[in-house]
This record gives structure tokens, C-alpha cells and sequence, in this order.
């Protein structure tokens, strides 16, 4: 079963510069597991640690934002299209921002050290 | 160097204007590959707050599709600080997820100017560029309103017709 998923520019780099890739799996955390398989670390930059869905990365399914469709646990059709967008925020100072700093800057360092074990 | 219209910079700051206290956002767009920005498109703050700003996910995926079906890219991502320098913050730099974007800051702090920035954040390294305001070639006034634009003495906000 085939599921087009389109990278923001951003991540990218997991995915040999393609802005398009295709996967396959019943539900959403399915889907980014087998990305994560051929594209290793781009799992990593869409879910933390503790097994959520990062709050500043926006994931459509055709064309609902996967929050409203239960998040990771979002069930998939073949032949949807799962639409990935850095979230755009920001701002002078942010009270959800301290939580999400530190999960970006966790993201940000696996990164790295998968970049440098290359 | 950010090179963008007269006309787009106005709008931008009369949007700032009118969300004051709470910061203001958007996004305008060009022709992908083309770094030169177009299309102005304000969003709605989510957050609606005088220090966070965040746009709507769904709001966002609609400007984002009509941007890929035209061809165009985000060249310009803009919001304003309403009480603090046109410099991004660490939330900014932290969030910014478009390393071709132009990060355009105006800071409405002062009531009666604007400071006007513009930067580069890619993985957290923030570059800051100059801004160039175009008149449009087209306008016949254009050497009369640069003239206007350099005279100290003539530079006045309430004039503007913001």
C-alpha cells in the first residue's frame, strides 16, 4: 500500500533532496517507521522522545491536520497524502517555548551525531 | 540582501499596526528559485499574543498548496515584536523552519516608527542582511515619492495614507 508524503524543505536532507517519497502503513506512526527505514532520522525530527508527535511540526492527512485525527494513532488509507510542514511560530517570547526548545535541541543533537556516524 | 517593494513593506507595517499589541505574522511569496517577493499574504496569529505568534495549521497548508500550485516559494516570513527590538529571539531562531525564507522582523514598539529587519536563520545561525525598498519602476511619481522618501523634513507617518 502506497502513501505519497510530502518533505518540507527542511528535511530534506533525509531524503536525498526528494520532495515527494512514498510509504506505506495502517496508521501514522506506522508510516513514519518505514520512512524512518529508508530515510533514517526523519522519525526522529517529527516525534520526541517520549513518543509524541513534535508541537511545532504540522502533519496533514489529505486535508486535516492529524491532531484532530487522533496523532500518531491517525489511520491511514492507501492513497492518501500525508503533508509534513515545519509549524510557523515564534516571537518575542514563547510560553510553550521552553518544552519545545529543549525537544527541538534533543532532535537537533541526534541529528548531528546520525550526520557524523555517516 | 532582501530586495522587496515599496508597496509590500506598507502593507506589512499597516498590518502590524492594526494587530498592535499582539504581534502580527505572514508570509509573501515569489517565484520559486526567483528570491524576489511578490505576493503578500498576511495569516491570522493563532496565538493571538503580544509575545508568541504562531500560524494556523490549516490556514497554513492552504497558503502552502496555492504557493506549490503557482510555483512559488515562501520568500519572505514576517512578524513584528510590539514591545522589543526587530532582532530575532531565541524562540524565533529556534522555530524557524525555512532556511530559504528571509525572516522579515518590524518592530512596532515605537508608536510612531518602524524598525524594519530582515535576517537568515539556517540551523540556528542568524545572518542579518540589509533590507532594499524598490518604487515600483512602473510609477511615474517614483523619482518624486524617493525624493519625498529622502527629505528628513517630509517624513511623516500620518502622511502615508496607513
Amino acid at each position: 500500500m502506497a502513501i505519497e508524503v510530502r518533505i518540507p524543505t527542511i528535511l530534506r536532507s533525509y531524503t536525498g533532496g526528494a520532495k515527494v517519497v512514498e510509504g506505506a502503513g495502517d496508521t501514522l506512526d506506522d508510516l513514519l517507521t518505514d520512512l524512518d527505514s529508508r530515510h533514517g532520522g526523519l522519525r526522529g525530527r517529527l516525534v520526541t522522545e517520549t513518543g509524541t508527535l513534535h508541537r511545532f511540526v504540522n502533519v496533514y492527512v489529505n486535508d486535516e491536520d492529524v491532531r484532530f485525527l487522533g496523532a500518531l494513532d491517525a489511520k491511514l488509507n492507501d492513497g492518501d497524502s500525508v503533508t509534513i510542514l515545519p509549524a510557523v511560530a515564534g516571537g518575542a517570547f514563547g510560553f510553550a517555548a521552553a518544552a519545545a526548545l529543549a525537544q527541538h535541541d534533543a532532535a537537533a543533537l541526534a541529528h548531528r551525531a546520525a550526520v557524523a556516524a555517516r | 540582501m532582501l530586495s522587496i517593494d515599496r508597496s509590500i513593506i506598507d502593507a506589512i507595517v499597516a498590518h502590524a499596526r492594526r494587530d498592535h499589541p499582539d504581534e502580527a505574522c505572514g508570509v509573501v511569496a515569489g517565484p520559486a528559485g526567483g528570491n524576489r517577493p511578490t505576493r503578500h499574504i498576511p495569516m491570522e496569529n493563532s496565538a493571538r499574543s503580544m509575545t508568541f505568534y504562531e500560524f494556523d495549521s490549516m490556514e497554513q497548508l492552504r497558503v502552502w498548496r496555492e504557493m506549490d500550485d503557482r510555483d512559488e516559494e515562501p520568500v519572505v516570513i514576517y512578524h513584528s515584536h510590539t514591545a522589543t527590538e526587530a532582532y530575532p529571539s531565541r524562540t524565533d531562531i529556534s522555530f524557524a523552519g525555512e532556511p530559504g525564507a528571509h525572516y522579515l522582523l518590524v518592530s512596532t514598539r515605537e508608536p510612531d516608527s518602524e524598525e524594519i529587519r530582515s535576517f537568515r536563520i539556517v540551523d540556528g545561525v542568524v545572518t542579518e542582511e540589509p533590507v532594499q525598498i524598490v518604487d515600483a519602476a512602473v510609477d511615474p511619481n517614483a523619482v518624486q515619492s524617493y525624493m519625498f522618501g529622502q527629505s528628513p523634513a517630509t517624513v511623516d507617518y500620518e502622511c502615508s495614507g496607513r
